[in-house]
Parts: C-alpha cells; structure tokens; sequence
C-alpha cells in the first residue's frame, strides 16, 4: 500500500479552496432559510386571513338589533278562549296588538304608504315573540308593559350600514320613508344592539333576522350521539382484537389493508352509501339523526380502530405477562388490564374521530339532512338537520344579514370543535403514562 | 444525546468514587507541537455539566486515544472539537478550543470551514443511501475541492486508496454504499472522512460495531494514517488503545483524571481510578 | 311496540336471568358440597347473553327483513296498466304509500294508494306483533335452557370468553361489510346507468348536460337531449387539484424542513399546533371562506391586471383547498424526514456539509418516496373533497384548463345530483353513483400506490 500514502491536496490547500466557495454556501444556506421561513409564514397568513374573515363577519352576527316600545296585554283581544294557553293565543289578535304598539310609539303615522313603511321595519316573527313572551309572563296581562322585538334584516343591514343612506332611493331595499322612522326610533332611543337570542334559540328560518342554530346544534348533539355509541365499542373492540386476539394471517391482513383503505374512502362516497342501503335498501326515513350517526359512525370508524389500536400497543408487555402469570384467562387479561391502561389514548382517539364527525358535510347531504326543518328535532328519529349543514344552507341565502349569521354559526362549531380537541390534548396529557 | 443520559446514571452509581476525583489532570497535558489545544472547557447540557474544566493538547501527527468508563464525557469532548455538538440545541459549551491557535468557537469562524479541517468518523458506519463513488465525493463536491471530473476521479480513487479499499470496490463503484459490509462501510466512511483532506480526524469509537478482523483492518488504517493526520479516538478496548495511541487521556465524570504516554498510562497508572479502570475494577 | 321498548323488556329479561344464576350458583356453592368452576358472576353472564344476543339479532333481522317483504307485496296493489307505463316511478308510488301510512294527506290520494297504505299498515302491525312475540319468547326460552345448563362443574367463565371473543371477532368485521356496502351500493346502481348510457360515452364524453329525463323528452331535439361525458368532470377536478397541489407542496414541504431541521423546540411547539388549527377546520368552513372572501379577491387582482376571471373560478377554490391540504403534507413529511436516521445528518454535517446542503443532498433524496407518498395521498384528498368545490367551484361543466375559468368537478357534481328528492331511477340520479364509482376506484388506487411506497421506504431504514 505504499503508494496511498499520496495526498491529493495538501491541507493548506483545501482550506483555501474550501475557503473560497464559503461565501456563496452561505448566501444559499440563507436562501433556503428564508423560504423556510416564508412557507410558515404564508402557512400562517392563511390562517390569519380564514380567521379574521369568519371573525370579522362572525362577532357581529352574534349580536342584532332590537326595537323596544309599548304594548297593551289586552286579554279579551289576547286570548280568546281565556284559557291562557297557547292555541288560544296563537288564535288572538297578537299581531295587531303589536302593531298598534309600534305605531303609537312612530307616533301614529297617517295614511297607506306610511303604515306600510311602518310594518316593514318589525321581524315578521314579531307577533310570535310577542305570544311567547306572553307565555313566559301570565302575570303582565291586562297591564301595558315594553317588550323587545327585532328589526327585519333589511333594517339590521341598514343599521350596520351596510345599506347606505346615500343610495339613491329606487337602488335601496328600504325608502327614504322607512328611513325617517328608524331615525325617529334611534332618536328615542328605542334602538339596541344587543347579543342575539334568537341565534342561539331560534330554529331554521328563511328570514335572517330570526334563523337561529338551535335545531342544528341538538341535531348535532343527537348525530354525535349515536355516531359514539355505535363506532366507539365497535371501534374499540375491532382494535383489541387485531391487536391481541387474532392470528396473523391473510384474513387478519385484509381487515387491516381494508381499514386503510376505508379511510382513505372520501367522505361523500360515504353518504351515497348511507343513502343506497339505509334509505333505499332498508327504507328508513331521510333526514334523521340516526341514519346520519350511523353513515358518520362507519366515517370515524377508522380513525378510532387505528388510535385505538396504537394504545393498545403501548401497553407494554410486561403487564400481559403480569396477568397471565398470576393464571388470568387471555380475555381476563384483556378486560381487567389492557383496555384500562389504553383507555386514555383510545378516549383521545375517539375525541378527534368525533370532533371529526362534527365537522363533517357531505356525507349529511347526501342522506338528505339538509331539508328544511323549523322544528327541532325531538328524538334521533325525527327529522332533523346539524351545524355544518346549516352552515351551508345559510352560505347559500343571499341576504346581507346571513353572512354574519353563517359567520356566527361557524364561530359556535369552531368553539365546539376548540373544546373537544383540547379535551383531547388535555386527556392524553393528563392520563398518558410513560412505560 | 444518550452520553447525558449515560452520564446521569454513572453519577448516581459511582458516587463513592466521586470523592476521589483529583483536583488538577494528572500528567503531561501539554505537548510541544499542539495541532489542538482546550482550555478549561466546560460542557452543559441543560442545568447537567457533562464536561468540568479540561484542558488538553493534541499534538500534531499522533493519536490520542480517550478512554474511561461510560458516560465519562469523552465522546462529548470528541465532538466539541469539530463542534458537532452545535447540532443539540441544549449543549452549551465554553472554555477554549484552538485549531493551529484560532478559536474554533470564535463567531468569525464558519463551523463548514471547520469540519472540512477536522473530519469525523462515527461509531455506526454511516454511509449516505448514494453510490460508493458519490459517498466519497459527497465533500469534495459540497467543498469545491476538485475543479473537474479528472481531478475529482483522482480524489476518489486515492482516498478509497488510503482507507484500503480501492481494490475491493475499484469494479463496483457505481453500487449503493450501504451494499457493502459492516467493516467495508466503515472503512468508506474513513475513506469519505480523508476525502476533504483534513489535518484532524476525529474518531467516535470507529470499531464497536466491527467484528474482530474488520477492526484489525480498521486499526491498521489508522497506523498508516497517522503519518499525515492528527488522530483522535474514542474507544472502548483498552487493547486498542494501547495498540494504536501514542498519547491516552482517562476521562471519568467529565473531569480529564490523567493523561500521559500511552506506554506510561498502561503500565504505570498514577491515579487511583486510572488504576481501577486499566486492571478492570470497573468499566 | 317500538325496537327501543323491545330492546329493553329483552334486557330487563337478561338482567333477571342474570341475577337468578348468581344466585343459584352461590346457593350451591353455600351447601359446602360443590366447588365452582367460575366465578358466580360468569354464569349470571352465560345465561344473560344466551337470553339477550339472540332475541337483539333476531330483532334487527326481523326489522329489515320486513321493510324489503312489505315492499315487494306492496307492489300489488300497483295497478298494472300504470305500471307499463314510461311515466311510472315507482320511488314516487311508494312515497305516496308511505305518506298514507305515515297519516300525512296531499291532496286526496288514488284509491288503490289508499289501499296499498291501509294494507301495510294491517301489515306492519301483524309483523310488530310476530316480532314481539318472537324475540321476546327467543329470549325466555334461550335463557331458560342455558340455565338449566347451570352447574358447578359447567365451564362458564370459558363460555362467556368463547362468547366475547365471537363478539370481538364480529366487531372487525365491521370494516369489511361497510367496504363491501360501499362497493355494491356505489356497483348496482352504476351498472344500472351503464345500462342506459354506453361505457365509453361516459369515460370518454367530451361534455356534461344531465337532465331530467322528463325534460328531455318535453326538450326541443338534440338541446334537450342528456349527455353523460364524464371528461369535463375529470377534467375540473385535475385542474382544480393542480392548483391547489401548487399551494399545498411547496408550502408544506418547506415548511416540515424548516420545522424538522431548522426551528429551535420553542417555534416548533408554537407553529405545530397552529398547523394543525388548519387541519382541524371543517371543510364546510373552507368551503364558506373561498366563496365569501377569496373568490371577490382573486376576481379582483384579476381583473386589476386586466384579466376575466369567473366569479366562481378554479383558482379560488383551488387555493382554498390547497391551504386545506397545507398541514395534511407538511405532517406527512415531517414523518419521513424525522425517520431519516440521524447518523446521516451526522455524516453530512461531520463532512462539513451546511444545513441547507445537508436537506437537499442527504435527507430530501432519503426521504424522497416517502414525500411523493405523501404528495400522492394529498392529490386524493383533493379529488375527494367536496364541499369547497360546492361551495366555490361553478357547477357549469366547461372543459377548460384555464384555472380564471369556472369548473366543475366529479363531487360537486355527485352532491348536486343526489341533494333533494330526486327520482330514483332516473339516469341523472343513476349517474351520480357512476361518478361515485370512478371516484374510489381513483382514490382507493393512489392510496393503495402511495401505501405501497410508504412500505417499501419502512423497510429500507428498519
């Protein structure tokens, strides 16, 4: 081997040619560097931007305004059969009654085109509220108390300024007459912006100024649940039976590919299934919580099975051979120490399959969930309809007004959703033990 | 990484010996032609000190070995010197550590520089998932040490000369690096390593994954190659310690306990560790 | 009586065998004489679960069974010169029957609907009762004999095990049979269009006009007529796929680099989360933000610099999907750049690589296919998205690669089709199942190719 010992560059030699490429490595090491930094950077600006435009729009469709003025509680009008119940009221002469308290409070304005200008600043579910609020106040009756009411969505728009005054009159949704009411109940201070009940406790409506989530989010609620009891056990078995219990061989194999691929699967092709077995096939009704926890349990199935299956092996050994070494049974073992020790990260799993599922659309559509429901929804075989799919529907409506509302129903499943993935975090931080 | 965990337990078990660590190193810590020289240097991890006050000089054209128990701190203090340590973000390093009398942790030093003039062979052998030819030319390449093709050629073939490997692969070396034998990949990563024509070669325990007549080869390589490099190793085997150093520094719970001629440390320890460790008492 | 009142007494039924057995085994227990194979409460559970499991799966059983037998007897009652007739839908008949059953009146119903409806609601209550009377005798019975099974020396911790492990095993199958549903759902109902529509009229149709098979007939000639051409279709996906693959790529991988090999633990602990924020965002909620605020500015820019953009247009709901898909990439390949064994770093970096070196020459080429896995799994994810491209792509079927224009793609098309009442058999409704169908053969096969990769780059570095 003498003749290795020859060197190709002296040392000194390759410290100046090395030397002399450092400049440019370095101007391209900050190059890369820099792009890096701009991915996560134009990452995160994407993330600023989704949240400023759901926001901006969202924090005020929480809130709306509201006309506060004066109405008799005449009974005889009121309620008809004096029984004070609520076909008898429903049957009264509510909506009048309102009427004339609001246009005492414009100051009884005369003639058609006024009057009508007049009506058209009220919600239409005005004289509803006002039943209801008979409901909740028995004693009131007989006395002329105020009572709040919203304004109709083309007045909110207005106010908000959305609709601007400058507008010449024929290219704006509300005359100049509507106007000088709205400015004459502003001025009297019967205005209030304030956070909106019936967002939170109306149902479905076509008119903005009503449409609210609470159908949505108990359909919600009823999908969520059966989706849990159904894909959670199934979920978690199927998971301690790959992991402990099955053979290794090519039926074990093809569940797993099988699982894979299931996940894989997207979610639409889920809601044609539900729709061509359950609702075809097996004839069950459209639209109901339970076929939609069903097609979003079989959705999530994966995703539990697989975390599942990931605690289960995070058991270590050691415990099995514990168990079986005082003369527990397999199964004994099974029950009494590995799904209690894995139960954290198979609840963790279960949780982000779930927050999932909330979030899920398609499937939902496709099994009709997106009929349009005002009542809310009683049991998991009424018809009903969830939050991401009011979402849409309401995405849809043109009015100004819904914007703000699909926006604000957004802000509400956004939040659901925060709490169920940090109970998560919190679940695995709190409960995750280090073997 | 796993040196701080090593560390932590060796100091939970060897507290008794704790007391008989000695103030200063003993021995001949200085040499006449220093290529490299620490002073006083101290390593953290985190709130933990793997390395407490060395200060030590390697002399130019020989080979140092370290040795000392798990966990001692010497494979921490190897790194430090081509500041691989520079890639754990809770290493803290300070003190002083000179190449030829610059700092290396000066900021005006470009720690690429650095490793291009003190190269580095691990304990695994490592070879990239490229070509043996594209393994060998890796640095040449990055570094812009050959201007053409010829010269790059040139560089491969000397440098799988000098790691004795040139006639085992010179048919093949278009084929995967990682194809090749335990003892074959190692001597391709030396290859690799002389490849950037380095003074300083630093060597992580090269033979603890070799069987017994791969580290003969590999050990002969480092006798052939002292002629031009500075050599510094970490082992293991007090054997080949013995076999292939001039100098051995006995490193335990990162203090520097003794240094001296390898001949003088082998046979006539002065410490009572170094003792201990030489005769097997512990290790 | 309703499956859920049925489903309790069957449990209540279970609870008192399984409180009779434990007793009796105490009892003998108790006499000194006899020494217990199990533990009491297995044979309370032996006789529980032979008394419930059989009569809840009969029940089920029963309760489909029943729907498909009332649906070909009510058939009968279809009076046979309709029946012959084009017009004829019988998922629109049996609406009309269904809503006599259900008590809903539209108007006055056709006698023979009105006989259909009273015929199978004396049906159904005939089948309610056989049904209760079945399951719940099923129930009695089963539990009595395995009671009268019970003994101290009768093995029933190892039946109840035998029976867990059958329920387990059942479990796992789940997955199998929704596959197989999904399949043969998505399968008849596309060979029943195909039957209608020519295979490669459909494949390889340049253009996309479904209609209402009434309206094709009341149609003026050709303008009127449907035509099933899927390319346009395909066509949009691809292209609205590309521009969100342009977004979604680069961003993520750059973005998995810089966290895996540049960003110090305190930005890496921010940023991931933050990802991940994006991940956890419902599409719906995409779907919104696209049409709402990115579709106005992208039509703005373009037109700012003179070009037409649609108000609907590909790039939009590209961009928003590509953001969708951004964290779904970048943790992908943060998987398989921290699967890059650290001694190579420690190679390169021994040599004197820089960072920048050291990504693009050792670990980018090492991780490789597991990033163009990754790449693969993210093109399915786009082409099985559906409510962005609802929501923000057009639903007019141009065949366009200019992504200012509007597109439509294979989803959009399946979710307009089939959302609302439609007709059954209608081939427009048939169609839908048919673009289901290319659906997941596409995306079953880019996630069986890119699993594939993934496999084999596992076993390069185990």
């Amino acid at each position: 081997m003498t003749e290795t010992t020859v060197r190709v560059l002296s040392p000194q030699d390759a410290i100046d040619r090395v030397g002399a490429t450092l400049k440019r490595r370095n101007r391209s090491e900050l190059k890369f560097q820099w792009l890096g930094k701009s991915a996560i950077g134009l990452a995160l600006a994407f993330l600023v931007l989704l949240f400023a435009a759901i926001f901006s729009n969202g924090i005020p469709g929480l809130f709306q305004h509201y006309v506060t003025f004066d109405v008799t509680l005449d009974k005889a009008r009121l309620d008809p059969a004096g029984d004070m119940s609520p076909s008898s009221l429903y049957s009264g002469d509510a909506e009048a009654l309102v009427r004339e308290g609001f246009l005492a409070a414009l100051g009884n304005p005369e003639g058609r085109t006024k009057t009508r200008a007049a009506r058209g600043i009220l919600s239409s579910g005005s004289a509803q509220r006002f039943v209801d609020f008979v409901l909740d106040n028995p004693d009131a009756m007989g006395q002329t108390v105020a009572v709040k009411f919203a304004v109709d969505d083309d007045i909110d728009s207005f106010l908000r300024g959305f609709i601007k005054r400058e507008t010449p009159e024929s290219d704006r949704r509300i005359n100049d007459q509507v106007i000088a009411f709205v400015d004459k109940l502003q001025a009297d201070g019967r205005i209030s912006y304030e956070l909106s009940d019936y967002l939170f406790f109306g149902s479905a409506s076509r008119d903005a100024e009503m449409a609210g989530i609470r159908g949505a989010l108990i359909g919600s609620i009823l999908t969520l649940f059966i989706c849990v009891i159904i894909a959670f056990p199934l979920g978690v078995a199927t998971a301690v039976y790959l992991e402990e219990i099955a053979p290794k061989n090519r039926i074990t194999e093809i569940i797993e590919i099988n699982i894979n691929n299931l996940a894989a699967v997207p979610s639409v092709v889920f809601g044609i299934m539900g729709l061509a077995i359950f609702i075809v096939t097996f004839g069950m009704p459209r639209s109901i919580p339970l076929v939609g926890g069903i097609v979003l349990a079989l959705m999530t199935l994966p995703t539990i099975i697989i975390s599942s299956r990931a605690a289960i092996r995070s058991v270590p050994p050691s415990i099995r051979d514990a168990a079986l070494g005082v003369g527990a049974s397999k199964m004994q073992t099974i029950f009494h120490h590995v799904i209690p020790l894995a139960m954290p990260g198979m609840l963790t799993g279960t949780i982000i399959g779930m927050a999932q599922a909330l979030g899920e659309t398609a499937p939902l559509l496709m099994i009709g969930m997106v009929a349009f429901i005002v009542d809310v929804p009683g049991s998991v075989t009424d018809p009903g309809t969830v939050l991401p799919v009011q979402i849409f529907m309401w995405a849809d409506f043109a009015e100004r007004m819904f914007v703000q509302k699909t926006s604000a129903a957004i802000i509400v499943l956004l939040a659901f959703l925060i709490v169920m993935n940090a109970s998560a975090i919190w679940l695995r931080k709190k409960l995750e033990r280090r073997w | 990484m796993t040196d701080t965990a090593m560390t932590t337990t060796a100091v939970a078990e060897t507290r008794m010996e704790d007391r008989l660590l000695p103030e200063k190193t003993i021995g001949q810590v200085h040499v006449e032609h220093p290529r490299m020289t620490a002073r006083a240097v101290d390593v953290h991890y985190g709130a933990k000190k793997a390395i407490d006050a060395v200060t030590l000089d390697i002399g130019e054209r020989q080979v140092i070995s370290f040795i000392g128990p798990s966990g001692c701190g010497k494979s921490t203090f190897l790194r430090c010197l081509n500041r691989m340590n520079d890639t754990i973000d809770i290493c803290k390093v300070s003190g002083e550590i000179a190449i030829d009398g610059h700092d290396i942790y000066d900021p005006s030093v470009d720690v690429v520089s650095l490793r291009a003039r003190v190269g580095m062979v691990f304990q695994k052998p490592n070879p990239f998932p490229k070509s043996i030819y594209d393994n060998i030319a890796y640095g040449p390449r990055i570094h812009g040490l050959a201007t053409n093709k010829v010269e790059l050629d040139q560089i491969v073939e000397t440098s799988l000369r000098r790691a004795g490997l040139w006639d085992e692969v010179k048919d093949r070396l278009d084929q995967p690096g990682t194809g090749l034998s335990g003892g074959q990949q190692q001597r391709l990563c030396i290859a690799r390593a002389v490849a950037v024509s380095p003074e300083v070669i630093l060597m992580d325990e090269p033979c603890s994954a070799l069987d017994p007549i791969a580290t003969a080869k590999v050990e002969e390589l480092i006798h052939e190659l002292r002629a031009e490099y500075t050599i510094v190793i970490v082992t293991h085997s007090m054997q080949q310690a013995a076999r292939v150093s001039d100098r051995t520094a006995y490193f335990h719970l990162g203090k520097l306990v003794e240094v001296g001629e390898t001949k003088q440390v082998f046979t006539n320890p002065v410490h009572e560790l170094t003792q201990d460790y030489i005769t097997g008492r512990f290790g | 009586m309703s499956m859920l009142s049925l489903t309790l007494i069957v449990l209540v039924i279970g609870a008192a065998y399984f409180w009779i057995s434990q007793r009796t085994v105490v009892a003998m227990r108790a006499t000194g004489q006899h020494r217990l194979h199990s533990l009491p409460h297995y044979y309370g559970l032996w006789t529980a679960s032979v008394a419930t499991l059989p009569a809840l799966i009969l029940m089920l059983l029963i309760a489909i069974g029943q729907s498909l037998l009332f649906k070909s007897w009510v058939q009968e009652f279809y009076p046979p010169e309709l029946v012959g007739q084009d017009s004829f839908n019988e998922a629109i008949v049996l609406a009309k029957v269904m809503n006599v059953v259900a008590g809903i009146d539209f108007g006055t119903p056709e006698p023979w609907v009105t006989a259909a409806g009273e015929a199978w609601i004396r049906w159904s209550a005939t089948g309610n009762t056989l049904m209760v009377a079945t399951v719940l005798s099923i129930s009695v019975v089963g539990g009595f004999f395995a009671y009268r099974k019970i003994s101290p020396e009768f093995r029933s911790r190892n039946a109840v095990e035998r029976i867990l492990l059958w329920m387990l095993g059942f479990s796992s199958t789940v997955a199998i049979i929704t596959t197989i549903g999904i399949v043969l759902s998505v399968l008849f109902e596309s060979i029943r269009f195909f039957r209608l529509v020519p295979f490669d009229e459909f494949v390889f149709g340049l253009t996309w006009n479904p209609q209402f098979e009434g309206a094709e007939r009341a149609g003026s000639g050709q303008m009127g007529l449907a035509t099933y051409g899927m390319v346009p279709l395909f066509a949009g996906t691809i292209l609205i796929s590309i521009v969100a693959l342009v977004v979604a790529v680069p961003v993520g991988l750059f973005s998995a680099i810089y966290l895996a090999e540049y960003a110090s633990q305190t930005v890496r602990s921010v940023v991931k989360p933050l990802l991940e924020i994006l991940a956890g965002v419902p599409t719906v909620v995409y779907g919104f933000f696209a049409a709402l605020t990115v579709a106005p500015i992208v039509k703005m820019a373009g037109e700012s610099i003179g070009l037409t953009v649609a108000s609907e247009s590909a790039l939009a709901a590209g961009l928003v999907m590509g953001v969708m898909i951004i964290p779904f990439v970048s943790s992908l390949s943060d998987d398989v750049i921290n699967a890059v064994p650290q001694s190579l770093r420690d190679a390169a970096y021994g040599l004197g690589s820089t960072k920048s070196e050291c990504v693009r020459q050792v670990i980018l080429p090492a991780a490789l296919p597991g990033i163009v896995a990754a790449v693969i799994l993210a093109v399915s994810r786009a082409i099985g998205e559906t409510m962005i491209v609802v929501m923000a792509a057009g639903l007019a079927a141009n065949l366009s690669f200019n992504p200012l224009d509007a597109v439509t793609t294979v989803t959009s098309q399946i979710v307009t089709i089939l959302v609302g009442d439609q007709e059954f058999e209608s081939a427009k409704t048939l169609s839908a199942f048919a673009l289901a169908l290319i659906l997941i053969i596409i995306t079953l096969g880019l996630n069986f190719f890119a699993l594939q990769i993934v496999k084999k780059y596992r076993e390069q570095y185990d």
